[in-house]
């Protein structure tokens, strides 16, 4: 039992160490500005953007095929944030400044066709044929695909409710 | 010198690791869609095995069985590949990071490769000598790359051919390696 612990501490060790002096060795510079924009984004990875999480679109932006804009749940203070760093001049016009948004369905409208649930890329509508549908509110990520699918306009965008879950006590007021 | 030749091709033929003994289907799967990715991860698997082949024929020969500690074998042999794929990956992503992306979570999880494990155990079941031992695991890692080369080409082919809806993507790909387990199979009238 002693040897047991003993071989495997010295042979965690040397591996430990062997990957340790590797890294070093084979450290892979990333962008640092690529990295700095991570950092300041989000970073809930919700896609709304179009690209695969935030550090693709961090990436995006700084390759130039993204504008500083196309961030929704960082806003405008994102947006002219990221634009001080890059030095690039932004159109705020077209950004709202209203918080992250999900899909609702309006129960009176529904008529039941399905086309929504077809294009949800999270599979976040629920519902059959000739049934009203619903929107789980854990898996939409605000894409806003399934809007103009809607022959009824039954499916609007509305800012995320206050649940159990995620509800905070507000700050106290400053003195 | 002939006999190493003859483990050679009758581990990379004749006992497949992937087509005979099922192990190590996971890649074959998920990494066959092009042959650029296929020939990447065939050769990182390959440096994969060869080297946990001969790491853990040392640790089994001069730590476990002297110390009596043989029921850590599995342990052990894992700990030893986790730590040669860790290596991999850094080497891969400094050397070729198209590669690395092109492989993506495939990478990482040739650690749960259980042809890795699988022929590091063989060889310590079959009490071959060190050089044996690494030339098995070689040979076992080039039977893994030409079955992912030669899948990957066939499903090149099968993503330009008009399959029936009903097999279309992984039912098709099942029916395809299990031809050519068969076609494999053939190897075995070589009787090395």
């Amino acid at each position: 039992m002693i040897a047991a612990i003993i071989s495997l501490t010295i042979l965690g060790a040397a591996l430990g160490i062997i990957l340790g002096v590797a890294n070093k060795f084979l450290q892979v510079e990333g962008n640092p500005v690529v990295e700095e924009l991570t950092a300041m984004m989000p970073g809930s990875n919700c896609g709304q953007c179009g690209f695969p999480g935030c550090s693709g679109a961090a990436e995006a932006i700084v390759s130039g095929s993204a504008a500083p804009t196309c961030c929704p749940p960082g806003g405008k203070a994102l947006a002219t944030a990221i634009a001080a760093k890059l030095g690039l001049t932004v159109d705020l016009s077209a950004m709202s400044n209203e918080g992250p948004k999900i899909a609702m369905v309006a129960e009176e409208l529904c008529i039941g066709c399905c086309r929504c649930s077809k294009v949800c890329p999270t599979d976040a509508i629920i519902g059959a044929a000739k049934q009203v549908h619903n929107v789980f509110r854990e898996a939409c990520t605000g894409c806003e695909s399934c809007i103009e699918k809607c022959p009824t306009e039954a499916l609007v965008m509305r800012p995320v409710p206050v649940t159990l879950q995620h509800w905070v006590m507000p700050k106290p007021l400053a003195a | 010198m002939s006999e190493f030749l003859l483990l050679l091709l009758s581990t990379a033929l004749v006992n497949n690791v992937v087509l005979i003994k099922f192990l190590g289907l996971c890649p074959v799967m998920g990494v066959s869609k092009s042959v650029d990715s296929a020939l990447g991860m065939g050769l990182a698997t390959t440096f994969v095995i060869t080297l946990a082949a001969g790491a853990s024929w040392m640790l089994d020969n001069w730590m476990l069985q002297p110390l009596g500690l043989g029921y850590l074998r599995i342990l052990t042999f894992i700990l030893v590949i986790a730590a040669v794929v860790q290596f991999t990956e850094m080497f891969i992503k400094k050397a070729s990071p198209g590669l690395y992306q092109s492989l993506g979570i495939y990478l990482p999880l040739i650690t749960t490769n259980c042809a890795v494990l699988g022929v590091a155990l063989l060889n310590v079941q079959q009490e071959f000598s060190l050089f044996k031992s690494l030339l098995y695991g070689f040979g076992s890692a080039l039977g893994f790359t030409i079955v992912l080369l030669i899948f990957a080409g066939l499903r090149e082919r099968i993503a330009l051919a008009r399959v029936p809806a009903a097999f279309a993507g992984a039912p098709i790909s099942f029916v395809t390696i299990s031809l050519l387990a068969l076609a494999f199979m053939g190897f075995s009238g070589l009787n090395v």
